[in-house]
């Protein structure tokens, strides 16, 4: 397993100077899983709190080739990408040893929602890239709007915690297990403050030929009303409290938990955590916490018996 | 050597489409398109033609892979009609202001709602604000010629703007016509091969496309994108010439049949100008005079040279295949008559909207209009006012 | 400002990494991260949590900070492990340029 000392040495592809908020979890992400991989990327980027931070015309934080287009149609975009690429190296335009790894970046809303189809669409057709979820959990980068990723009972400016109504009503859409669904031949969720289990799926999901996808939780201080500082911690507290396991799936159907706490914390730990969950700890809104508890623990049970290997922890 | 076949429209793109050797081709095909990516499919199946062909799950997808592509310097293609250029929409302003020379083929329908698949140019006027280069095509001949000329065009260093070329739905896209076909290649030596610019894929260069851009740059990068599209006035009529003295036929912004000593023009796009040029004739052998101006190229809007050619005439009959709710007149009228604007002499303009949802425009339609082709005062007589709408056969 | 002459074509920025150009201290409110490096044991979390990339790096140890894109999030201070004082990294008052 490499370590970070030899990491830090390695080029940096994503550069300071960029616009996204203080503490912000994204920029950790990409610094992990960019360096798992040797060889070029290309990346092709959903609109999103990325692409508006990272890319403030004319400066660019940016050391890889990249391309915006849509809000909805980063995959599509990428299939084009990887379909020219095919047909230049069959031509002989390209050298037959060049090598590039393709990458499409999505936050939850070009994800789960807007784009959903044309991820569907890019993993069905088995292109061949890595699919880098970033998921906060809401339309961030435009004021902290719900998604189908926001969790059930949180407070957003589109589902409001008020007098009659707790928040979202809904719960989040597993679209982990919904890319699994899909068969394609490698699946993950990670976290970046498990940063070994983080570079570890990267490495898996750019040397895997074939459409891979990993949903990472990053947390937003901005809109999950959190100190800036604590975004890091937050990520660990969602697996300790199973609320973001961390696992992979091969095949659609060979699943791997990569960590177990040592000792699982309630989930009103990481509701009391975050002032978009506040809401949820009057008395009124107590059903909606045995709720929440109800759907962490029959998810995680279903991850832990599931599961072809012992729990291993890296 | 040149061959004849008998092609229907789509098949006629489809064959161009193969002559031109794309590298990538992303569709998702939506009636009445189906055909173009059967024909090509086949011709891959059979190993015809080596292109990586994309099945796309929505035209909206089918748009955004051919921006990856091309913005990757790949020659691409894809088709589209009615709601499914509706639903490329956002990115067809993206391609243009990439500056990305994608060509599309257009069978252009009716839009959604009522559903039709009829022959009407809703959909291509609907999308004539989105930078692209529209090119309308009258039959089979044209729509393969078109498509040809189109990927020289775009690609043409200092236009670099996207294509897309029109051809009705149905009476084009599905009917069987004679075409003259070019050997293969001397159309891919006509076109060459496609010189990318920042190409995605060139590691040692790397660059963000598709900046994030504020208030400070915004409207710069809208000025230098305007400047591919007006470099295009040059390019349509030079590759039109070459065009033709390599294969023949000629191809300039619009077609004019007997407008020489014309006193009404008749001014239309796409395949009912068949049906306009017979009714010319006839009334060409009763002694009216009168001459089709048949319009060609749509973006960028040729406003001089047929504000030019339209201002020597006492009456000019513009046909819309299509209906704008809430304006006055069909949209190619109102264009036509703001570029008249210009002008010293303003002859009269009327606006007549027929064939809409793909209702067949008849000879015996036409007739109705001779009324107007007196002199002024018979307009009058006939009970239309100068600025009033005309529908030709609305069946109300 | 770029004068539109020199707009490439096609929304292209072609200077990759030119955010460097652009200094981030101005997200900074009035607090910023101090290290000192006699107690740090050189784990390098801070290096990987920063989203900045403002924690310098020479010879594998820590070196210090890099304050023109520091904007004062605090997660290097939250994340090292050291409990020994004095801590290298805290977090100290910082007086405001308007």
């Amino acid at each position: 397993m490499v370590t970070l000392k030899e990491l830090a040495t390695k080029d940096n592809l994503f550069v300071s100077g960029h616009h996204l908020c203080p503490g912000c979890s994204i920029p950790v992400t990409l610094k992990i899983l960019l360096r798992s991989t040797q060889f070029p990327v290309v990346v092709s980027n959903a609109t999103g709190c990325l692409h508006t931070g990272s890319t403030v015309y004319p400066h660019t934080s940016w050391r890889v080739n990249y391309m915006h287009s849509s809000s909805s149609n980063a995959s599509a975009g990428m299939s084009g990408i990887q379909a020219t690429y095919k047909a230049l190296k069959k031509q002989g335009r390209l050298p037959v040893d060049n090598r590039l790894k393709f990458l499409v970046v999505g936050g939850d809303g070009a994800t789960y929602d807007s784009g959903f189809s044309a991820v569907s669409g890019a993993m069905e057709r088995g292109e061949d890239f890595v699919y880098l979820c970033c998921d906060n959990q809401m339309y961030a980068g435009s004021g902290g709007q719900r998604s189908s990723a926001s969790p059930m009972g949180a407070a957003t400016t589109t589902t409001p915690a008020g007098s009659v109504l707790p928040g979202k009503l809904q719960f989040r859409k597993d679209i982990t297990r919904i890319m699994a669904a899909h068969k394609i031949p490698y699946v993950a969720q990670s976290s970046p403050w498990f940063w070994q289990d983080l570079y570890r799926k990267s490495e898996k999901a750019f040397e895997t030929p074939g459409p891979t996808f990993i949903n990472v939780l990053n947390p937003c201080p901005g809109e999950w009303k959190i100190p800036t500082g604590k975004s890091i911690e937050m990520s660990k507290l969602a697996a300790d409290t199973c609320v973001w396991p961390l696992y992979e799936i091969e095949n659609g159907n060979k699943i791997t938990v990569n960590y177990k706490p040592k000792e699982k914390l309630p989930v009103t730990a990481w509701l009391e955590s975050q002032d978009r969950f506040i809401h949820l700890l009057k008395s009124e809104n107590k059903w909606i916490v045995e709720k929440i508890q109800e759907e962490v623990d029959k998810d995680w049970e279903f991850l832990l018996s599931s599961q072809v290997e012992k729990t291993r922890i890296n | 050597m040149s061959s004849m076949r008998a092609l229907n429209g789509s098949s006629a793109v489809a064959l161009a489409v193969k002559q031109a050797v794309p590298d990538v081709v992303a569709v998702h095909p939506i009636l009445p398109t189906t055909l173009i990516a059967k024909d090509i499919a086949a011709l891959i199946a059979d190993a015809e033609l080596d292109t990586e062909f994309l099945n796309m799950e929505s035209e909206h997808s089918a748009m955004s892979s051919c921006i990856g592509a091309s913005a990757s310097g790949g020659r691409v293609f894809t088709t589209a009609a009615a709601q499914g250029l509706a639903a490329m929409h956002d990115l067809l302003y993206i391609a243009s202001s990439y500056r990305l020379p994608i060509v599309t083929a257009i069978a252009n329908s009716a839009l959604s709602a009522p559903l039709a698949i009829g022959p009407d140019h809703s959909d291509m006027m609907g999308q004539s604000n989105c930078g692209w280069i529209q090119l309308m095509s009258e039959n089979s001949q044209e729509a393969y010629d078109n498509i040809i000329q189109a990927y020289k065009i775009a690609e043409e260093n200092g236009v670099r703007t996207p294509v897309m070329v029109g051809m009705d739905s149905l009476c084009t896209s599905h009917t069987i016509e004679n075409v003259i076909v070019e050997n293969e290649e001397a159309v891919t030596d006509f076109l060459g091969k496609y010189d990318a610019q920042n190409s995605l894929l060139d590691s040692d260069n790397p660059k963000t496309i598709g900046s994030y851009c504020g208030n400070d740059y915004y409207f710069q990068h809208k000025l230098e994108q305007s400047k591919g599209i007006e470099s295009s006035r040059k390019a349509i009529k030079e590759v039109g010439k070459e065009f033709g003295d390599r294969f023949g036929r000629y191809y300039g912004y619009f077609e004019s049949y007997k407008l020489d000593d014309a006193l009404t023009a008749v001014v239309v796009m796409g395949s009912a100008a068949g049906t306009v040029k017979e009714w010319i004739d006839k009334l060409r052998s009763k002694g009216e005079k009168t001459g089709v101006l048949k319009l060609r190229i749509l973006r960028p809007f040729p406003h001089q040279e047929l504000g030019e050619t339209l201002t020597q005439f006492d009456r000019v009959l513009v046909l819309d295949r299509s209906l704008v709710p809430g304006t006055d007149g069909g949209p190619l009228f109102n264009e036509l008559k703001a570029a008249l604007y210009e002008f010293e002499n303003h002859p009269q303009v009327l606006s007549y909207i027929y064939g809409l949802g793909g209702r067949d425009l008849g000879l015996k339609h036409l007739e109705e209009l001779e009324a107007l082709l007196g002199e002024t005062e018979d307009i009058e007589t006939a009970g239309l006012k100068h600025r009033q709408v005309g529908y030709i056969n609305p069946g109300i | 400002m770029k004068d539109r002459h020199e707009i490439i074509p096609g929304v292209v920025s072609n200077e990759p990494g030119s955010s460097l150009k652009n200094s981030t201290s101005n997200y900074r409110r009035g607090q910023k991260p101090e290290f000192n490096g006699s107690t740090c044991i050189n784990c390098f979390f801070c290096w990987v949590f920063c989203p900045e990339n403002a924690i310098i790096v020479e010879h594998e140890k820590v070196a210090g900070i890099n304050y023109d894109y520091c904007k004062g999030c605090g997660i290097c201070v939250n994340e090292c492990p050291v409990k020994r004082e004095p801590l290298p990294l805290i977090m100290v008052d910082e007086r405001v340029e308007i």
